[in-house]
């Protein structure tokens, strides 16, 4: 830095001025508070592997869910295992990224969830470690589609803790009123939703960017095609299917029946409740919340086929529970995570029904989740075994994601068309899968 | 701060006591009075603070964008120019690197008119100047987010009960969802303005810094000779703030090319972004950090940034010359 002009500045007496020392010092305190943050685990005597009494330590990561009582109930479920002493580190935002840049430090997690498992590029990484085994006699009582999706070139990455999905709920009495049967196509969706449009409600509501975060997939399937091929060795959405389905899209955005703008997205309930939408594409977890509102006054349903060669379908997710691969004690975290997710089935029950509305990942515990035995709630139970799709195939990574929204985003609000929108969508999809090997 | 310790070094009185006695390393290395010594405890962790949390991530992200390095800040495939090539031959990358050269180009003319107008309006108010002053620096003191957020549920909802739409409402129009539509792209509207609301502020205490630095003694003379209103503003006050608006500019510059919180926060839906409006650092962010964790090409979109800011910066300081002949 050039020394200032003598004539602004006065000559200063040689050693440091009060201000400038006081200053100085700040900047000190500053750099020490900041050298101290960082380094926290979230497991207990982070230098060792060991913690109290001799037993492994193991730390374990979530993200915040949204419903009262989950992180006691986390918490709770880890104090119980005896086998080590498991700390608990919930992240009420940004858990994604944290675990992801986590992961490449000697900080990171032990056990860690990841939506739908651990992406490829993590498994490729070699940032996860190999579970293969660890289901055992169970391994045919899990959601065949889950473990499938957790699955890469034959090994398991994860295991599912709880299944999700999305469906599309609808007001009984307003389809009644406006004399609307439920729709079994996307054409008789379309109509029902002209139809139940008001000046005061709209026909649906699939989030304010016109369902183009959500819709896509579920279109895709309704034409008889999916993300990728059958074996995810190529673009699998190269049809006349797509493009109609897409158009669909398009044409629902322009009809003034699809609710946009609203307070809250597709994934909150209160759009419907609050009357603005008579139907509604939104997740299984807000249920609860519209029987509250609306008792026995709704229904769900799948998103409906294009006809032809397609299925009703609803896309179904689960956060899976992965080892990372710099876990202190490996072996101690498997069997952490065989413990909790595996063997423990009354805790599995809890987690899924007790706090939110999810459906747990295995048949013999479905069996036994009484808040799925009747209503609505048992229908969508139902459409998971009878509509259920994988959310996204695994290698269908957040490159291809990024060209899929973007390009939808233009077809679905820009008026775009959608033959030239797939094409570009089909070259970056293409190179995703050379580079992953494919 | 070296240099004053240097001139200290050759103080005659230390000169003096060397020749005599010649201090050890230690003591020499000490300084006069351990001078040397306190200037690096109180320097010192600074410095190292600066050196880790900035300049070395600067190093490393320089290094890890000729690396394939996805899911690893240690990569080991060297690529050389290969991310750079990919993020230049990336449309939305190019897209979003222009739209940020189209928005510079608008949002930092108007925000300095804006401020510099505010500026001068409150310079002259007679009544209650310390008022108006807070009133408007006030929310440079909100967070981008928090702002977001209202403009995003309150003012700009898309339903009939939103602020604006209740007041179309008002003149008998339909309500507009404002960051759904995109055609026409009344998006803008709303990022623009929550801009122009947070920064407008800051940049008026600027300039009305930079005001009452000119001395009163020029108006005098210039009033003197018969100069008035739009005279005065252009041959004495805008002259007299060359210095803080080039600052402004740079600032602003470099602040609309770093937009990030508010577009973010208005335009993201679960989990991705819109095609529309993303600036070039919410693109990065999804390539290399969310699950995307692509550093090397982040690292390279990062590196064509500060580059094209770098170079907007030197075009806009020759263009205009400022600060240049003083």
């Amino acid at each position: 830095m050039a020394p200032a002009p003598p004539s602004v500045t006065p000559v200063s007496t040689p050693g440091l001025g009060r201000r400038r020392l006081l200053g100085l010092a700040g900047a000190a305190l500053g750099a020490g508070a900041l050298a101290a943050c960082g380094g926290n685990t979230g497991r207990e005597g982070s230098s060792a592997a060991t913690g109290a009494g001799g037993k492994p330590a193991i730390a374990q990561w979530y993200h915040a869910y949204g419903e009262a009582g989950t992180q006691a109930a986390v918490e709770g479920y880890a104090k119980a295992y005896p086998s080590a002493v498991v700390t608990v580190k919930w992240f009420p935002s940004g858990y994604d990224n944290t675990v992801a840049s986590a992961l490449l430090t000697a900080s990171g997690p032990d056990v860690f969830e990841n939506g739908n498992g651990p992406s490829i590029d993590m498994i490729q990484g070699g940032q996860v470690v190999d579970l293969t085994g660890i289901l055992g006699d169970a391994a045919s009582d899990f959601t065949p589609s889950l473990i499938e999706r957790m699955t890469y070139k034959g090994k398991l990455y994860a295991v599912p803790q709880v299944t999700d999905m999305q469906l599309l709920v609808y007001r009984k009495s307003l389809l009644e009123k406006a004399g609307v049967a439920l729709p079994t196509t996307v054409d008789e969706l379309l109509a029902a939703a002209k139809k139940l449009t008001t000046d005061k409600v709209k026909g649906l509501f699939a989030g304010n960017d016109g369902g183009v975060g959500v819709l896509g997939g579920p279109m895709l399937w309704a034409a008889g095609l999916d993300y990728l091929n059958a074996d995810q060795t190529a673009f699998g959405f190269d049809g006349a299917g797509a493009v109609e389905g897409f158009a669909k899209l398009r044409q629902l955005f322009t009809s003034g029946d699809l609710l946009v703008g609203a307070p809250a997205d597709w994934s909150d309930p209160s759009a419907f409740t609050s009357g603005l939408a008579a139907m509604q594409w939104t997740g299984l977890w807000t249920l609860p919340v519209i029987e509250k509102a609306f008792p026995g006054d709704y229904g769900v349903m799948a998103w409906p086929t294009l006809g032809g060669a397609g299925k009703p379908s609803v896309p179904v997710g689960a956060y899976g529970s992965s080892v990372s691969a710099k876990a202190k004690d490996g072996e101690a975290a498997k069997a952490f995570v065989k413990w909790l997710w595996v063997d423990q089935t009354d805790k599995q029950l809890d987690w899924a029904q007790t706090y939110g509305f999810h459906i747990p990942a295995r048949k013999s515990v479905i069996a036994k989740a009484t808040k799925l035995a009747s209503g609505p709630a048992a229908d969508a139970a139902k459409l998971v075994n009878d509509s259920g799709r994988a959310q996204s195939p695994l290698l269908w990574t957040p490159k291809c994601a990024t060209a899929f929204s973007d390009g939808l985003n233009r077809i679905v609000r820009s008026g775009s068309d959608p033959a030239k929108e797939i094409a570009s969508m089909k070259t970056v999809v293409e190179a995703e899968l050379k580079r992953v090997g494919v | 701060m070296a240099q004053a310790t240097a001139t200290q070094g050759a103080d005659p009185a230390t000169r003096h006591t060397g020749r005599a006695q010649r201090p050890t390393l230690a003591r020499r290395l000490r300084g006069d009075q351990n001078r040397n010594l306190w200037f690096w405890v109180f320097v010192g962790p600074f410095v190292a603070g600066l050196v880790f949390f900035v300049y070395v991530p600067i190093l490393w992200s320089l290094w890890l964008s000729f690396y394939d390095a996805r899911n690893t800040v240690t990569p080991t495939v060297f690529v050389g120019f290969g991310n750079y090539v990919d993020m230049l031959s990336d449309p939305a990358f190019r897209d979003s690197l222009l739209t940020f050269v189209v928005f510079a180009a608008f949002i930092v003319p108007t925000t300095f008119a804006l401020s510099l107008g505010l500026a001068l309006l409150v310079n002259r108010a007679a009544l209650m100047q310390t008022f108006f002053r807070s009133v408007f620096f006030l929310p440079t003191a909100c967070s981008y987010v928090i702002a977001s957020l209202v403009w995003k549920m309150s003012l700009f909802s898309g339903v009939r009960f939103g602020l604006v739409n209740t007041v179309l409402g008002w003149f008998g129009l339909d309500p507009v969802a404002w960051l759904s539509i995109v055609q026409p792209p009344w998006y803008w509207l709303v990022i623009v303005s929550a801009r122009l609301w947070l920064q407008v502020g800051f940049y008026m205490i600027l300039f009305l810094a930079g005001l009452q630095r000119i001395s009163p003694t020029l108006y005098e003379a210039a009033a003197v000779d018969g100069a008035q209103g739009w005279k005065v503003l252009r041959y004495i006050t805008v002259p007299q703030l060359v210095a803080t608006s080039s600052a402004v500019l740079l600032l602003l510059l470099i602040n609309a090319f770093q937009a990030f919180d508010e577009f973010f926060n208005l335009l993201s839906t679960s989990g991705q972004y819109p095609p529309y409006a993303r600036p070039p650092l919410v693109y990065l962010y999804y390539t290399a950090l969310g699950q995307g964790q692509d550093f090397g090409h982040g690292s390279a979109g990062a590196v064509i940034l500060t580059l094209l800011i770098a170079i907007v910066a030197l075009l806009q300081g020759r263009l205009l010359r400022l600060g240049g002949d003083r």
